[in-house]
């Protein structure tokens, strides 16, 4: 049975009514709130694992587990940090945004129940700098919560004191990176750092540290008062729960919606996006969780449950569940150069294989794209991009070289046939 | 990024941003700013000044501002830390502006999701105006950019103009809307499809169909 309205928890998702604390109490929100901090952390911490949430920002590492990763008592007397990252800037996302402007106070109170259950003495949340009006509503609803005693001192009258802070990034992708995201809040330039130290030993200004993604947070209290049992009745087993879908590109309605995962890719684009455009069989592939993915021919997506297993199983993944459609007038060589461009201007610089690497690969797509190439490069750029994958600091190199692995996997021959056409018009002009 | 450049260190910049101050407003957003980060932390806030001293610029120059290298090494100096930290901050991210731009800065969404939706002609209607990417128009008017996905692209294709996003775009909107603009007049932000709220399905949302009409409370249905 499909996902009902009463389980959706994102109620004010497109923003029909306000976004402000008397409005978002009405839909439930800080309703009591003292009371899910009273069940203690240990609690916490195990309902949260129960429930089978597993991240939303796309690796999908279970949250509950995150979190118990925190130490219980500081013995050298360093703070721990919570950092939420509204940094969302991977092609094809737009899920967070919506969570930011129609309904923040989930992510502030998220925020305070996570970082009680962590034992943090404070959120910082990192919010891209793109998003201007968004950051303006978050930063008023934080102020109301202080307002109202909800965050701060004695938060919720609970007697613990937790702060919650909004940081505005300022135009790079790579931020959406856990370390580099510390390392922006820390007030640098925001390149990746080795791990080990993972940010839970030693994150940002030293102490430990946890970076959730804004839609982990936002579902945690739901979560909380509807029991782990509600939660994991969604969805198939090691994918349960309920996920926004956002779908853009080449259907009739592109739309951000709420579902249940493992929720079939047909269904979700039929009942909610009015099909794909010029209908089923006018579909050619289809990016299923942001362009970091590979693509899925439309043959193999139809069906496939869009999940993190279902996804994987067509050699693909649900990432952030940003699903970027592609009808037959795509030009799908130029669809993922697009994506090179994207990650060569994104590339951080710090690691050799990327920063010359992602270049590269953009140069040599770009000349696949109108066919100016030899055959053999075909092999070649494979070659180069396996040789970025896995050599770098961080996974911004494997999100450069999977896509194009995807391309050739599955369009070879659209690559081979531009290279014979070109071929052949310069014959003609000699 | 390579693309970026600082504008040179002349004697005409330290005469013009030699004296750059914070003024009243802006020094108390800066301390304010400051405040969010622990004790000796203050450097945390070097990306939040940077983009208070391009908007008070923006305001002294009817643009959307910039950060000369005056203006950098007086937020070092604020801050107590190297120039060189706020100069790789300030180059690193996109946002800051190291030349001048103009009153309006369009920034239009180039990445896969929006040119499936037709950014290519959105860009087009740009330069049909006049507009080329990485100037700014003689009059002063317009700075064009294209820039990689602003997370709007389930109502692409989109232009981010200055503060707001304008999305759900055809050629014939964005000039709706660049008119607009030139004639001092205030746009409606958001999408420019008539009859989209936001980011429900076109013709009215599939799902939370209640909440249209009110603030309609699920738990009583749990």
């Amino acid at each position: 049975m499909s996902l009902q309205d009463k389980d959706r928890i994102f109620t004010n998702l497109y923003g029909y009514q306000s976004w402000d604390l008397k409005a978002a109490r009405k839909r439930g929100d800080w309703d009591d709130t003292k009371a899910l901090l009273a069940r203690g952390q240990d609690a916490i911490i195990d309902e949260m694992k129960a429930s089978g949430l597993r991240g939303r920002g796309g690796a999908g590492f279970p949250t509950g587990l995150k979190w118990s990763f925190m130490p219980k008592e500081s013995k050298d007397g360093r703070p721990s940090f919570l950092v939420i990252n509204a940094d969302e800037s991977e092609p094809g996302s737009c899920k967070d945004r919506e969570i930011i402007r129609h309904d923040p106070h989930k992510l502030i109170e998220g925020a305070l129940v996570a970082g009680y259950a962590m034992r943090a003495r404070a959120a910082y949340i990192y919010i891209r700098g793109e998003y201007i009006r968004e950051a303006q509503v978050l930063e008023a609803a934080v102020q109301e919560a202080y307002d109202a005693g909800l965050i701060g001192k004695n938060a919720c009258k609970s007697g613990y004191d937790f702060d919650v802070f909004v940081h505005r990034g300022a135009g790079a992708y790579i931020c959406g990176e856990e370390t580099a995201m510390i390392e922006s809040l820390e007030g640098k330039k925001g390149q990746p750092r080795l791990k080990p130290p993972f940010p839970a030993g030693a994150g940002l200004y030293g102490c430990p540290t946890t970076v959730n993604n804004v839609e982990s947070i936002a579902v945690a209290p739901t979560i909380l008062r509807r029991g782990a049992a509600w939660f994991a009745s969604f969805g198939r087993e090691n994918n349960k729960g309920t996920k926004l879908f956002q779908i853009s590109g080449h259907v009739e309605k592109p739309c951000v919606v709420e579902e249940a995962m493992s929720i079939p890719f047909s269904e979700l684009i039929e009942k909610h996006c009015g099909g794909i455009t010029g209908g089923r069989d006018n579909l050619l592939a289809v990016i299923p969780g942001g362009s970091s993915v590979p693509l899925v021919p439309a043959a193999e997506i139809w069906d496939a449950p869009m999940d993190f297993d279902g996804l994987r199983a067509v050699g693909s993944g649900l990432g952030t569940a940003a699903v970027i459609v592609m009808d037959k007038s795509t030009d799908i060589v130029r669809a993922i150069s697009r994506l090179s461009h994207f990650y060569m201007h994104e590339s951080c610089g710090q690691c050799t294989p990327c920063r010359e690497g992602t270049g590269w690969m953009y140069r040599v797509m770009e000349r696949l794209r109108t066919g100016d190439a030899a055959v053999e490069e075909i092999d070649m750029l494979q070659q180069v991009t396996k040789q970025v994958e896995g050599h770098t600091i961080c996974a911004l190199g494997d999100a450069a070289a999977w896509p194009i692995q995807g391309l050739i996997k599955h369009f070879r021959p659209e690559l081979e046939r531009r290279i014979a056409e070109h071929d052949a018009m310069r014959e003609a002009a000699e | 990024m390579a693309a970026r450049h600082l504008e040179p260190d002349t004697a005409e910049l330290r005469a013009r941003w030699g004296n750059f101050a914070f003024t009243k407003a802006w020094e108390a957003k800066a301390r304010t700013a400051i405040a969010k980060y622990p004790d000796g932390r203050q450097r945390s806030a070097v990306m939040a000044l940077l983009d208070f001293a391009q908007r008070q610029i923006g305001e002294e120059t009817n643009t959307q501002g910039w950060v000369p290298i005056p203006v950098m090494e007086y937020i070092a100096k604020y801050l107590d830390m190297p120039v060189i930290r706020v100069v790789e901050v300030a180059t690193f991210y996109t946002m800051y502006n190291l030349v001048p731009v103009g009153r309006f800065h369009v920034q239009v969404c180039g990445t896969t999701p929006c040119m499936l939706r037709g950014s290519d002609a959105i860009m087009q209607a740009c330069k049909n105006r006049g507009m080329r990417k990485g100037h700014t128009s003689d009059d002063g008017l317009w700075t064009l950019t294209e820039v990689e996905c602003m997370g709007n692209c389930s109502s692409a294709p989109m232009v981010q103009i200055n503060d707001d996003n304008y999305e759900d775009l055809t050629p014939e909107r964005l000039d709706a809307v660049l008119d607009a603009l030139a004639a001092g007049k205030a746009p409606k932000p958001g999408t420019q499809e008539p009859g989209r709220h936001t980011v429900e399905p076109l013709g009215g949302p599939t799902t939370l169909k209640a909440m249209v009409k009110a603030n309609f409370d699920y738990r009583k249905e749990w």
